[in-house]
């Protein structure tokens, strides 16, 4: 049978290099979809990683993004990619003496980070546990949904989890596509064009900080925020991860404002600012105070400190 | 006298006038003369200076039902009025040192027992800072937070809880949920 094969002059013409070949490109062709396949699609498509590109074609990318935006959303998003800032490691800090659990920083966050109102994500979780409880046993199985008429609750205090920005994130080296890393500032971000929402890093994170956009996230057009980070806070698509970035798109500047969760705090609890400054409210907290860091034992090494100022 | 000595001296006169008029409005505008950058007090509406009603008024050191201020419970220690307001001239306060203060400093009157607070709060770790985490910081005074009449920090309503997976439904209606923060008003 192959001798024939081989003895056949037309049967040379396809040898098994260039069919595979031709089937490859073939196949890769059909991925695009052509009903819309502009010079946009073809440009989003092979996109390089963040941090493989040159300013240059960063700077083309953030051009295409903001179109696509323009599109979509009907609003003028203005994209940032500004990069840490040097000498800035950033850490935070919060008040468990202080937290009364009223969820105004879940809200501000929301807002602030352009988060799906539908389906609903949120990045903060406010725990509840009874006073006196051994929590830590009972940390999974703790209350968020609690709705009483007024907070705080007699008996009860308050614990806000979010991204604690570990130094030796697990989710980061459980990804695939390395489509989300640790940046020298501190934060752990994600490149949304990057991620293929195999939802690995969900997996992984130990503290049910990451967040999946099980739908096309929806926003109202009123309450778009503009302001917007590559790494952060611009509208996500249908598929990806998310989480909190310490408002890289607000921290990040110079001077850098506080995050949206802890300007909005009624109580004074969080506080922010650079590890590496031995003046910062941050490090005057983890001197003074009696801090820990969530599920220390797992080597995760969090930049997110609890603490109790009383 | 000619015209000219007459503006001569004119000139003369007016140049510490208008001196002395650049001072009194550069005082006005520099008017955080406290040490820790913070707003205003949050007086009750018309009720600053006290001198309006107090000026002519004999202070009346007993302790009493106060019967104009009505609304005003004290809830703190064992305290009254002259403990902090300073009897001699309502507009300002006054310390157990005898030393008198503005309201715009109250910060020393509180920190008086409340040390280790007034410690922190001085550091930024105690209380409310917004502002830039490597700039300028803007502070909060006490009574910002705390009535200095019945200090306990009140309750607040909390926001909705998150939805559970569970009562989820997907669906690509128009009505896309509100943000609740928006509709407090605080």
């Amino acid at each position: 049978m192959s001798k024939k094969n081989c003895n056949n002059p037309s049967s040379k013409s396809v040898d098994r290099r260039s069919f595979l070949k031709g089937t490859a490109f073939g196949l890769a062709s059909l991925a695009i979809p052509f009903g819309t396949s502009d010079a946009s699609v073809w440009e989003a498509f092979f996109q390089k990683h963040f941090r493989e590109m040159n300013d240059d074609e960063i700077k083309s990318v953030i051009k295409r993004m903001e179109k696509e935006y323009a599109d979509e959303y009907k609003t003028g998003f203005k994209i940032k990619t500004t990069g840490p800032l040097p000498g800035v490691k950033f850490g935070y800090g919060l008040d468990l003496s202080r937290c009364i659990g009223c969820r105004r920083c879940v809200y501000a966050c929301v807002k602030e980070n352009n988060q799906s109102r539908e389906p609903q994500i949120h990045w903060i979780t406010v725990l509840q546990f009874e006073k006196g409880e051994k929590w830590v046993n009972v940390f999974e199985e703790a209350d968020r949904y609690y709705n009483p008429q007024e907070v705080p609750e007699e008996g009860h205090f308050y614990m806000p989890v979010q991204c604690q920005q570990c130094e030796n994130p697990p989710c980061v080296k459980v990804c695939p596509t390395q489509a989300t890393w640790k940046e020298r500032d501190g934060i752990v971000v994600v490149d949304y064009n990057w991620c293929i929402g195999c939802r690995y890093c969900m997996a992984a994170c130990p503290y049910g900080a990451r967040h999946f956009n099980w739908g096309k996230p929806q926003i109202d057009k009123k309450e778009l925020n503009p302001d917007v980070h590559y790494l952060g806070n611009r509208p996500r698509y249908k598929g990806v991860v998310e989480k909190c970035t310490f408002c890289i798109q607000r921290t990040r500047e110079n001077p850098g404002r506080y995050p949206a969760c802890v300007e909005i705090c009624p109580v004074g609890a969080r506080k922010f600012g650079n590890l590496l400054d031995p003046e910062s409210e941050i490090r005057y907290c983890i001197e003074n105070k009696r801090v820990f860091r969530l599920k220390e034992d797992l080597n995760t090494s969090p930049k997110f400190y609890y603490f109790f100022a009383i | 006298m000619n015209l000219k000595s007459l503006s001569k001296i004119l000139l003369i006169v007016s140049i510490p006038v208008i001196l002395l008029l650049m001072l009194s409005s550069y005082a006005a505008s520099a008017d955080d003369t406290t040490d820790y950058p913070v707003p205003p007090p949050p007086f009750s509406e018309g009720i600053f200076p006290c001198s309006g009603c107090h000026a002519g008024m004999e202070a009346n050191t007993n302790r009493r039902e106060l019967s104009f201020h009505e609304d005003i419970k004290l809830k703190h220690f064992d305290g009254w009025c002259f403990n902090c307001h300073n009897p001699g001239d309502r507009d300002t306060l006054r310390l157990a040192s005898g030393k008198i203060i503005s309201f715009k400093e109250s910060e020393y009157l509180c920190g008086q027992c409340h040390g280790t607070m007034f410690r922190d709060w001085k550091v930024g770790v105690h209380g409310k800072r917004t502002g830039f985490w490597n700039g300028k910081k803007e502070y909060r005074l006490c009574v910002h937070c705390h009535s200095p009449h019945q200090p306990g920090f009140k309750p607040l309503k909390p926001l909705p809880p998150p939805i559970r997976p569970e009562d989820s439904k997907y669906k690509t209606s128009e009505t896309i949920p509100l943000n609740p923060l928006d509709s407090i008003k605080e």
